[in-house]
C-alpha cells in the first residue's frame, strides 16, 4: 500500500466528486420530469399514449446504460442535418450528451416507481375526498401526490444510489468524473489497488450519506 | 443492412458470435453470483453477530460502489494480487489472467451480492410455522432444508432472481472496456472501422432488448413452474 499516493491523489478524487455529483443531482431532476410526466402518459386512459410510454420506459430498462451513452455521443453525431441545428451545440459536448443519456434512462425507472405508487393508492382514499366535497385539484395535490411520494420514496432513494454509480459511465465518454480521475491517475502511476480502493470508498461514503437522507426523508413523510 | 451479412464483407457473423459471448459471460457471472450467494446467505442469516457483519460488508460495499469500478479494480489490480500471492509461494513469473475470467468473476461478484440480498428476503419471509413445524416432525437438517424451505424459498426468490438476472446481463456490456469481445465490444471495433457508430449501437440495443425480452419469456415459465400452489 502506497499511502503516500493515496493522500496525493484523495484531493483530486474528491474535486472530481463533484463532476460526480453535478452529474447525478442535474440527470436526477431532469428525470424527475421526466418520469413524472410518462408516469401520467401510462395511466392514460388512451390505450396508444399508455402504450408508447410503456415502450419508452421498456427501452430505456431493457437495454444498458453504456449502449444508451455511446449512442447519444457517437451515434447521433453522425446525422449530418443534426450538425447543423442548434442542437449541435448540445451534443457535441460530453457532458451534455451523458446528462441526456442518464436522464432519460433514470426519467425510464421514475416513471415505473412513480406509476406504481399512484396505482397502490387506495380508491377510498380519493372517495372518502371527493364525498367530503373537496375538489379535484385539491385531491391531486393534497392527497394523491402527498401519498405517491411517501410509497415511492424507498424505491426511488435506491434508484438515486443506482444512478449514482451509473454516473461512473460517464468516464467512458472522456468526462473527468471520480471513475475517470481514479482511471487517469491508475494509468501514471501503475497503483491500481490503492487509487481505486480510495475511489471505492468516496462513492461508498456518498451512498451512504444519500441512504440515510432517504431515511430520514421517511420518516419525515410517515404517517 | 450490407454491413450485417454473414462472411467478410459484413459484421453479421462477428456480431452473433459477440451475442453468444455475452450470454455465456451473463449465464458465467450469475452462477459464480449464486457460489458467493451460497456462501453469503448463511453468514447474513446466522446468530454470530460477527459473521453477520462479514457478509453484511460484502453486500453493502458491492451495492454502493459502481460496477465499473469493481471491474477496473480487478481488471487492473487482480493478476497485481495474484501475482503478490504467488511470489509467496515462490513463482515470480508474470502471470496475466484472461479477461474472459476477470470480467465473470467482477460481474459474479455484483450478481451475487443482489441474489444474497434476495435469498436472505425470501427464507426470511418463509412463515417461522414451517421452521418449527419441521423440528417437532424431528426432520433431519439437510432433509427439511431440501424438501421444506428450499421448494418454498425458490418460489418467493424467482421473480426476484429474475430482476437480478436482468441487472447482470445489462452489467456484461461493461466488461467491454477490458477488450473482451462481447457485443458492446464488436459494435465498439465496427462502428470504428465502418464509420456507423449510430448503426451499430442501435443494432447493439436491439440484441440486448432480445436478450432481455426473451430471458423474461423464460423466467416467466419457471415462475409458473414454481408459484404452484402446494
Amino acid at each position: 500500500m502506497d499511502l503516500d499516493l493515496m493522500l496525493l491523489s484523495l484531493p483530486k478524487l474528491l474535486s472530481a466528486a463533484l463532476i460526480t455529483l453535478k452529474l447525478l443531482s442535474v440527470s436526477l431532476i431532469v428525470g424527475l420530469f421526466i418520469g413524472f410526466l410518462f408516469a401520467v402518459l401510462r395511466l392514460n386512459k388512451n390505450p396508444l399514449i399508455s402504450k408508447f410510454a410503456y415502450g419508452y420506459s421498456y427501452l430505456f430498462r431493457g437495454t444498458p446504460l453504456l449502449v444508451q451513452i455511446f449512442i447519444i455521443y457517437f451515434g447521433l453525431g453522425q446525422i449530418e442535418w443534426l450538425r447543423s441545428t442548434f442542437l449541435w451545440v448540445i451534443l457535441k459536448e460530453p457532458y451534455w450528451c451523458a446528462i441526456i443519456a442518464f436522464a432519460l434512462n433514470t426519467g425510464a425507472y421514475t416513471s415505473e416507481i412513480l406509476r406504481s405508487a399512484f396505482q397502490t393508492i387506495k380508491p377510498g382514499i380519493i372517495e372518502a375526498g371527493k364525498s367530503l366535497g373537496i375538489s379535484n385539484k385539491i385531491i391531486l395535490y393534497k392527497i394523491q401526490i402527498p401519498v405517491a411520494i411517501r410509497q415511492s420514496l424507498p424505491a426511488y432513494g435506491n434508484e438515486i444510489i443506482l444512478m449514482m454509480k451509473g454516473t461512473s459511465l460517464a468516464s467512458t465518454v472522456t468526462l473527468m468524473d471520480i471513475t475517470g480521475v481514479a482511471k487517469h491517475i491508475v494509468s501514471t502511476t501503475y497503483k491500481p489497488l490503492e487509487v481505486f480502493l480510495l475511489a471505492g470508498g468516496i462513492y461508498l461514503f456518498m451512498t451512504f450519506i444519500i441512504h440515510n437522507l432517504i431515511k430520514y426523508l421517511e420518516k419525515k413523510y410517515s404517517y | 443492412m450490407d454491413l450485417l451479412i454473414f462472411g467478410k464483407t459484413g459484421w453479421g457473423d462477428e456480431l452473433f458470435y459477440a451475442t453468444l459471448m455475452t450470454i455465456v459471460v451473463a449465464v458465467t457471472a450469475m452462477l459464480i453470483g449464486f457460489l458467493f450467494s451460497l456462501i453469503f446467505t448463511p453468514l447474513k442469516l446466522s446468530n454470530n453477530k460477527f459473521l453477520n457483519f462479514i457478509a453484511n460488508t460484502y453486500t453493502t460495499i458491492i451495492r454502493g460502489v459502481p460496477e465499473l469500478l469493481v471491474i477496473y479494480l480487478l481488471f487492473f489490480g487482480g493478476s497485481g494480487a495474484i501475482m503478490y500471492v504467488a511470489s509467496i509461494f515462490g513463482y515470480n513469473d508474470y502471470i496475466e489472467i484472461n479477461a474472459f475470467i476477470t470480467g465473470s468473476v467482477a460481474i459474479g461478484i455484483i450478481s451475487g451480492a443482489y441474489s444474497t440480498e434476495v435469498f436472505r428476503g425470501a427464507i426470511q419471509s418463509i412463515d417461522e410455522g414451517q421452521f418449527e413445524a419441521s423440528k417437532v416432525l424431528g426432520l433431519r437438517k439437510n432433509i427439511y432444508f431440501l424438501k421444506v424451505i428450499m421448494p418454498q424459498m425458490l418460489r418467493l426468490a424467482i421473480p426476484n432472481l429474475s430482476n437480478v438476472w436482468q441487472i447482470t446481463l445489462k452489467d456484461t456490456s461493461l466488461i467491454s472496456v477490458t477488450g473482451l469481445v462481447e457485443i458492446m465490444r464488436q459494435s465498439y471495433i465496427a462502428a470504428g472501422s465502418t464509420r456507423e457508430p449510430l448503426f451499430f449501437y442501435s443494432f447493439a440495443a436491439v440484441l440486448y432488448l432480445m436478450l432481455t425480452f426473451l430471458s423474461m419469456k423464460l423466467i416467466n415459465k419457471l415462475e409458473v413452474k414454481y408459484s404452484r400452489s402446494f
